[in-house]
């Protein structure tokens, strides 16, 4: 059985060497989330475009003569034909420009740059206690499918895809924070503590384990504990059910059976052998989440007085400012499209079939 | 021995009718095929819970002027912020003194509007670009399917969002907003589906008949890609009730004074710590009936596609 060198060699030429397949798989991947992204900027623009509030009136102001209002609107360039706005658009938008906002009078990347880390942060924390709390519930449901503590979890998660996520945050408000007075109320932090910590990360809870401070550290843990669970609520309904349909998905399998055959303890079966290899899809399944969560971050950070992205988009959008819109939405969009493309490449990594 | 099963002796009974092996049209076939499919499911004691709740959620809609015990509107500043069961209000009164149970009551028929309204015009949309996309395949599916991917790559509510501040508050552009953002899954679901149909003998032998293109797909594509649009469908209506109730509460759907569940939890937020009711209510009915759908929609999905049980859900 041995293979002539040059038979090797022409088996070689046919098709190419595996890193190049692999290099030229990841351009295409590049490529589709290049067009992606171009995508959701063509709706952001076509929305920018369709909106009633006159862009060139909100600048001159509505008793500016017709000639600076034609100036201005030449300036804007907005007498251009569209593709060519559109391009201009594009260019301003991959160079880091995403105009500047009405309210703030900041460029609307410098906000949210500012504003995106608390927003980091929580959905941080919540995908951590979705994680740490819904794959042991997962597990534990598809060992005892169809018995009562499968059907508890089922209808934990149930609940937890039927609750208005706003609603949830302001009864646990009521509940832990008005009459139990367990958690700090909204906000990040007291007020007495704001801006004595450096901002390094922007992430408090970082920033002041930095800077050694060990109150404000337990004081913004004490804020961020009930935002953070509950937007972690939503990730542990959607982890502890797929996890659970994994999980069943495994213990079916023959190797199951040898091992049980083995002599292995239940537990050995259970965390050594099936969970070990639903830990692949549910990299996934927890990166999905992740992404889910920046969603759910909008209504949450609402209700908690959070000062990151999602406060941000709705206070702009209450005072119409577009700019400060439609580039929160642009950055809200790229970060999800990142985070999938990150969890596709992961799975590929771990997963030696899907290389 | 055979003669006697398919000629019976005395005329069936509905239920012999119904679930009879030997159909004797395509009418009595998918009665039957209904029929089965019902005693299924109705073993599913929490697809049942879910079932009763959203009837009960049509008929306080249609019923709602007659169950109502205050005018929803009428303002009452002597009698604001009454706690559930005093001064005659069940549930209790809000700010301006109007009766919370008459505005829930009122809202099922808002909620009930924004459901239909988007549970039949996603779906079709979806279906429409799916099923042309794999159907036609080549270009067509490559423009359509990147367009899907791209309104798929959006979070759902931060989309919604922005098409609601470019069209304007309002519960009609926050509806359309919902539709706009509700349709890719439909369009995946419709393409996957068209593409195991599209080489199969049957259609092959329509369009030998000499049918074209656009009867295919509707008279022969679409029945097919029904069952699974359908369990799509009630499983997304509650995400879509959470979404329309997240642009009320942000007071970009229905406007004041409209008794819209998500607006009114938003004017209870002022007060949550000293008057929870106000929020409490109008969340528990959206909640009420999120889980219903949630609950109809797992039973669906058990009793049509049994392979894929236990999958997948939420939005």
């Amino acid at each position: 059985m041995t293979v002539l060198p040059h038979e090797e060699k022409h088996r070689r030429r046919g098709q190419p060497p595996p890193f190049l397949a692999s290099l030229s798989r990841l351009a295409g991947t590049m490529l589709s989330v290049l067009l992606t992204m171009i995508g959701l900027l063509a709706i952001t623009f076509i929305i920018g475009r369709v909106m009633p509030i006159d862009p060139v009136l909100a600048v001159v102001g509505e008793r500016a003569s017709p000639e600076i209002y034609e100036a201005t609107r030449k300036a804007m360039g907005l007498d251009r034909p569209i593709i060519v706005q559109f391009g201009l658009y594009l260019r301003d938008i991959f160079s880091g420009d995403l105009g500047t906002s009405t309210l703030t009078a900041r460029p609307v990347t410098e906000d949210i740059a500012r504003v995106f880390p608390a927003t980091l942060e929580l959905a941080t924390i919540a995908t951590l206690i979705g994680t740490l709390l819904g794959v042991p519930m997962g597990v534990l449901a598809a060992v005892k499918q169809g018995r009562l503590v499968d059907q508890i979890i089922r209808l934990v998660g149930l609940f937890g895809y039927s609750m208005p996520i706003f609603w949830l945050g302001l009864m646990g408000l009521l509940v832990f924070y008005g009459i139990l007075g367990w958690v700090s109320g909204p906000g990040r932090i007291d007020v007495y503590y704001d801006g004595i910590v450096p901002s390094v990360t922007g992430m408090i809870l970082v920033d002041s384990l930095l800077a050694g401070e060990r109150d404000i550290f337990w004081n913004a843990v004490s804020h961020i504990v009930l935002p953070a669970s509950i937007l972690g609520y939503y990730s542990l309904a959607y982890i502890s059910r797929m996890t659970r349909s994994f999980m069943l998905e495994q213990l079916g399998q023959e190797y199951i059976i040898t091992a049980r055959v083995k002599g292995l303890s239940e537990w050995a079966v259970i965390w050594r052998h099936a969970a070990r290899n639903v830990l692949v899809p549910l990299i996934t399944v927890i990166a999905l989440s992740y992404a889910n969560l920046l969603e759910g971050s909008v209504l949450t950070e609402v209700i908690f007085a959070w000062p990151g992205i999602g406060s941000y988009i709705t206070t702009a959008l209450l005072s119409a400012d577009m700019n400060a819109v439609m580039g929160g939405t642009i950055v809200v969009g790229a970060v999800f499209i990142g985070i999938n493309l990150f969890s596709d490449l992961l799975y590929k990594l771990v997963d030696p079939r899907a290389r | 021995m055979n003669e006697s099963r398919e000629i019976p002796q005395h005329a069936p009974s509905w239920h012999e009718w119904l679930a009879s092996d030997v159909p004797t049209s395509r009418l009595h076939a998918r009665c039957v095929q209904l029929y089965l499919s019902w005693r299924a499911f109705r073993t599913n004691t929490l697809a049942m819970v879910g079932l009763f709740i959203l009837l009960g959620l049509v008929l306080v809609a249609i019923l709602g002027p007659l169950l109502i015990t205050h005018d929803p509107y009428a303002q009452d500043l002597s009698k604001r912020l009454m706690p559930p069961g005093t001064g005659g209000f069940w549930l209790g009164s809000d700010e301006l003194g109007r009766d919370i149970y008459s505005r829930i009551v009122m809202g099922a028929g808002i909620t009930l509007y924004i459901v239909a309204l988007v549970a039949v015009t996603a779906p079709l949309m979806g279906l429409i670009v799916g099923t042309l996309a794999g159907y036609l395949g080549g270009w067509v599916d490559n423009v359509l399917m990147r367009l899907t991917d791209i309104f798929l790559a959006f979070p759902k509510l931060v989309l919604a969002l922005a098409f609601v501040a470019g069209l304007g508050a309002g519960l009609e552009n926050a509806i359309l907003a919902l539709i706009l953002t509700a349709w890719p899954p439909y369009a995946r679901i419709a393409r996957a589906e068209t593409l195991t149909i599209r080489n199969s003998e049957f259609i092959d032998a329509v369009r030998m008949v000499g049918l074209g293109p656009l009867r295919i797909i509707v008279g022969h594509i679409w029945p097919l890609c029904l069952s699974s649009i359908i369990i799509r469908m009630t499983l997304d209506m509650a995400g879509i009730i959470l979404t329309a109730a997240g642009l009320g509460f942000l007071g970009l759907g229905a406007q004041p004074p409209t008794p819209e569940w998500g607006a009114m939890i938003s004017s209870g937020r002022k007060f949550v710590l000293d008057q929870w009711w106000v929020a409490a209510m109008p969340g528990l009915a959206i909640f009420t009936v999120s889980l219903g759908f949630n609950l109809l929609g797992d039973g669906l999905r058990d009793v049509l596609d049994p392979k894929s049980s236990g999958q997948g859900g939420g939005s």
